[in-house]
């Protein structure tokens, strides 16, 4: 009784050193740590939601505003983000895939590729911010908005409820924008890990749950990039 | 335990083939051009509606081939990404609900 019972105790003492004390399989750990990363991002579904909450609301109060002061953000820079940011995903899954075939220098690679595009998307933000600067349309003591109302030529829109517009366009963009920051700074760490050989087909859950990460920043500007570029564009 | 080196028969690992995930970039892109091109259409209220349509299309895409939805054997997954949309779905709607109807606006 007492042997067979200290065998079980031992045997739960794995040989495999990726797999922690308290699971029983690997297949185990990985759904509890995939678990995790999903209440996580549902969480953030919930932290943006809030901001998006706050844009609807104010979007519904202040449609003619809002629609002049979208009007004054230049569209072709953002879609060439929400390209970018396409590829990036694109960039992720395929690093999923190098690890899951044990390939280490192509997981390397395209977590560097991931890394690039995310700095490219970051680059062409900061150039978006700036043109803002430029234009006085940040919220503050200097923002200036002097624009007409896109249906009504006569009137002009109301300063206020354009600095409005863009207290939620940097709020929201800016949030972005750090979530990405955040991102490839964990991209830089995973390659340089995957590059020491730290990730394998037996072990890449740090690889995939950055990877859903990644994913869910991509999915927030899916959306953010119609609802603040694209508002009443026909007129 | 046994047999983790043939990972593709292993009980929760699905490998993206490098097709398919080619085709959903391809249709994510697409879709984005849409999503410009739609919104220099006069569909009046209906701009908004085609451009959220557009990207729930993109994101379900994303969420269920990119992140692996679709293939997980957890069933945990999909409960709490539905939770996450019901409850986003309550603060929409409840806070339009207030929001919308008030008249002293």
């Amino acid at each position: 009784m007492d042997n067979s019972q200290v065998a079980v105790i031992e045997g739960h003492t794995h040989d495999n050193p990726a797999l922690l004390h308290h699971f029983a399989t690997e297949g185990q750990q990985k759904n509890a740590a995939s678990l995790g990363m999903w209440l996580f991002l549902a969480q953030e579904v919930m932290f943006f939601g809030g901001l998006f909450c706050a844009y609807l609301v104010y979007r519904h109060w202040y449609y003619g505003d809002f629609s002049a002061a979208s009007e004054t953000i230049a569209i072709l820079p953002g879609a060439i983000n929400t390209a970018v940011l396409i590829c990036s995903s694109l960039t992720v899954v395929l690093a999923v895939r190098a690890a899951q075939l044990n390939k280490r220098l192509q997981l390397v690679f395209w977590l560097l590729a991931t890394i690039v595009l995310g700095l490219a998307f970051l680059g062409i933000k900061a150039f978006e911010y700036y043109e803002k600067f430029v234009e006085h349309h940040i919220p503050g003591v200097n923002f200036s908005f002097i624009e007409h109302l896109p249906n009504q030529p006569g009137v002009m829109a109301n300063p206020h409820h354009a600095e409005m517009f863009f207290s939620l366009y940097f709020a929201m963009t800016g949030m972005h924008a750090l979530h990405m920051i955040i991102g490839v700074g964990l991209f830089g760490f995973l390659a340089f890990e995957a590059w020491r050989g730290k990730y394998t087909s037996e072990y890449y859950t740090p690889i995939e749950n950055s990877g859903l990460y990644w994913h869910f920043v991509d999915i927030i500007w899916i959306y953010l990039f119609p609802l603040i570029y694209l508002i009443d564009r026909h007129r | 335990m046994a047999n983790h080196s043939t990972t593709e028969h292993s009980t929760s690992e699905h490998i993206s083939s490098i097709g398919s995930s080619i085709t959903i970039w391809l249709i994510l892109l697409v879709c984005t051009g849409i999503t410009v091109g739609a919104a220099f259409i006069d569909l009046g209220p209906l701009n908004t509606v085609v451009a959220l349509s557009i990207a729930t299309f993109k994101a379900t895409l994303v969420v269920l081939f990119f992140m692996h939805v679709k293939y997980t054997h957890e069933r945990l997954t999909p409960l709490v990404i539905v939770s996450a949309l019901f409850f986003l779905g309550l603060l929409l709607s409840l806070s339009m609900a207030d929001f919308g109807t008030r008249g002293w606006h």
